[in-house]
């Protein structure tokens, strides 16, 4: 079976600094994989890469995804087939409301695939369900994407359109900053509900808290652009207890 | 006189079509005197050039070079063609008054039932049978400026109407200019709408071009005068086909305690100018301005509008949007006189620019001219590129590079739009937009 995410020996740059010095990782269907580590170890860079963002250049490796080269595709080919990157910083965008947004989008994605695009009587059933599932009132999704919203209900409101577009592979950046204890409970649990045995997901984060209720199958610790050790979810509260300093060195 | 600068392509000068179309050109006596002296007001200058500092950025004598003769009245074909055009854009609800190469067309107008207190007469009509008032008003616009002046010598056609005091809730007019020709022309029409006391009224102007038509010139110009506690919305769509110039002057007189809204949006036409002046005549008046240019290719647009507060306690605003693709170029110039004595005049102009190539230019020229003391007046500009994060956020939920592109413009302009009161008149801008994105995909 191939995997589902092979990221290999991935080296990126951003304005002639070197932020990934040879990057491995293996995901498979139905996995939860952790990245944890400190700032500046370059897990938001690997995320951004994963998803296309423009402004980093690749000088070696590759990344697969379903056994294709995801650096060939623009990023809404990425997201046609399946990859998904919950920003950590999601943006306000004043002017495109938020229905309009999410229509769009579903359709372009459908569209790519070569699937029918939605009816609107479809769609708007659709988003209601995913919604209310997510305690996201009607009135959030009249306003303009992200605008004037709470952390945690553009957290909230990243989910939704994960449910609503069922990615393969979801990337959570930093999903916990910025959130309380209550909203972070709320987001875990939606995060919880699209696990599945067909769909990945890739938590990255600071802290051990977020992963007691997204429980990972496998923990990574990365460190200074490089993944430097990964074992079960123990490790994670291994890290809690002993901190990152242990494995500067290491690498 | 500058003979060489009249002469048209076919060698033959200026002053000799005017010569040819005088016979086409409706009026005597006072009329005619007026259309010569407008004529020869005009030739003393020929086409305005980049060295009149007001047409700095608009050299029409580069970019125009000459003004065609005059478009030949429509043929049943013609009228055919503007007939299907017409059609695409017909609005829910209003009333259309169709003018087809610069002449008044019944046939596609609706004229039936006509409101008590609502006049509609044709330019040439007017011009023709002698009403003194009018007239009088209609030839009330300066010669000092060329266009302007071209337009007085050779409009032939145009709408007259008449609001009168008190009537409110009428249907919504709309001047819709159709040009058909496939053999380069130029069209003159003028236009006038007169507002009574405590009347209200709304007007849409629509620029279109029938199938087959190319390159042609619209010379228009249009003359309201609002009455005391009266109100006027106002719509203007510039869609002129890709190798059409568009000229247009208005004049717009407010008296007191009286609202002027209007909303703009050129997406159409190789290089338009739309040249504004608003008066305020009578105190505690309102004016609102809102403007949009989408351009792309080498399309220029130059919006130049003059806010004269002549008068205390008015307000005017403007707010002004550009989307500029390709080597498009758009030119705002706002100036605003407050004249002594125009105590607590409240100004206010902003104006924005998104340019989505490297080539694009916009160019903001503001200038406040104050005389009073006791006033609030200011003016912002920007300019800027598409928000890169904003982009790939779209990109990243599926969205294309032009379908991004395209919803963060409609949000740009959106802004803008949202300035008109009706219901379907918003939805006839938006519907604008919307065809000009689909053909930039």
């Amino acid at each position: 079976m191939t995997a589902l995410l092979e990221v290999k020996d991935l080296k990126v740059r951003v304005e002639e600094r070197e932020i990934l010095h040879g990057l491995t990782l293996t995901v498979n269907a139905g996995e939860v994989h952790a990245i944890m580590g400190p700032n500046g170890s370059g897990k938001s860079t690997l995320s951004h890469v994963i998803a296309g963002k423009p402004g980093y250049e690749v000088t070696g490796g590759e990344i697969l995804f379903k056994g294709e080269d995801l650096l060939e595709m623009e990023p809404n080919e990425r997201a046609a087939k399946g990859v998904f990157l919950a920003f950590q910083y999601p943006v306000e965008i004043p002017g495109v409301a938020t229905m309009n947004f999410l229509r769009t989008a579903l359709n372009a994605q459908r569209k790519a695939r070569g699937e029918s695009e939605f009816s609107t009587p479809d769609f708007l059933k659709k988003v209601r369900e995913v919604a209310k599932s997510l305690n996201i009132p009607q009135d959030m999704l009249k306003r303009g994407v992200n605008v004037g919203f709470s952390g945690g209900e553009k957290k909230r409101n990243e989910i939704l359109q994960m449910a609503l577009f069922e990615p393969a592979i979801c990337i959570l950046d930093e999903m916990d900053s910025g959130l309380d204890i209550d909203a972070l409970r709320v987001a875990a649990d939606g995060v919880n509900a699209l696990r599945s045995p067909e769909r990945a997901m890739v938590v990255i984060t600071h802290y051990q808290r977020l992963l007691n209720y997204i429980v990972p199958d496998v923990v990574h610790v990365m460190s200074k652009g490089r993944v430097v050790k990964s074992g079960g979810k123990e490790l994670a509260l291994e890290l809690e207890a002993s901190g990152y300093a242990q494995f500067e060195d290491a690498a | 006189m500058n003979l060489a600068l009249a002469k048209n392509e076919t060698g033959r000068g200026l002053s000799d079509s005017f010569a040819v179309a005088r016979d086409r050109l409706p009026g005597t006596g006072k009329v005619a005197e007026a259309r010569s002296a407008a004529f020869e007001a005009y030739e003393s200058v020929g086409l305005p050039h980049r060295r009149i500092e007001d047409w700095k950025y608009t050299d029409l004598r580069a970019s125009m070079r000459d003004v065609l003769p005059l478009a030949p009245a429509p043929d049943e074909a013609a009228l055919k063609r503007a007939a299907a055009a017409v059609k695409l854009q017909s609005i829910r609800g209003v009333r259309r008054l169709a003018l087809v190469d610069g002449v008044f067309v019944p046939k596609l107008s609706d004229l039936d039932g006509l409101e008590n207190g609502v006049a509609v007469a044709t330019l040439r009509g007017v011009l023709e049978s002698g009403e003194a008032t009018l007239q009088a008003q209609l030839l009330t616009l300066d010669n000092a400026n060329p266009m302007v002046a071209l337009n007085t010598a050779m409009m032939t056609d145009g709408v007259v109407i008449q609001v009168a005091d008190g009537v409110v809730r009428t249907q919504p007019l709309q001047i819709i200019h159709v040009a058909t020709g496939t053999t380069p022309a130029a069209i003159f029409t003028r236009s006038l709408l007169r507002l009574g006391k405590d009347a209200g009224a709304t007007l849409i102007e629509s620029y279109i071009a029938a199938d087959g038509a190319t390159t042609y010139q619209v010379h228009d110009s249009l003359i309201v005068a609002i009455g005391d506690n009266a109100r006027l919305d106002h719509v203007r769509l510039v869609e002129d086909a890709r190798e059409a110039f568009n000229i247009s002057s208005a004049v717009i007189t407010l008296g007191a305690r009286a609202h002027f809204n209007t909303f703009g949006m050129t997406s159409g036409a190789v290089v338009s100018r739309y040249q504004a002046t608003i008066a305020f005549a009578g105190e505690h008046s309102r004016v609102e301005t809102n403007g949009v240019n989408l351009l792309n290719g080498r399309q220029h647009a130059d919006t130049t509008l003059f806010m004269d507060h002549a008068v205390p306690n008015c307000a005017s605003r403007e707010v002004f949007r550009a989307v500029v693709d390709d080597r498009g170029h758009s030119v705002f110039q706002g100036r605003i006189i407050v004249r002594p004595h125009a105590q607590k005049t409240d100004a206010k102009m902003m104006t924005r620019a998104l340019l989505l190539s490297d080539e694009a230019e916009a160019d903001n020229k503001p200038e406040l001219e104050i005389f009073a003391d006791d006033v609030t007046c200011g003016h912002g500009a920007t300019t800027g590129a598409l928000d890169e994060s904003l982009l790939f956020y779209l990109r990243a939920r599926g969205l294309s590079e032009k379908q991004a592109q395209a919803l963060l413009i409609q949000a740009f302009v959106g802004e803008a739009i949202e300035s008109i009161v009706n219901d379907d008149l918003r939805e006839l801008a938006i519907s604008a937009a919307q065809r000009w994105l689909e053909a930039r995909a």
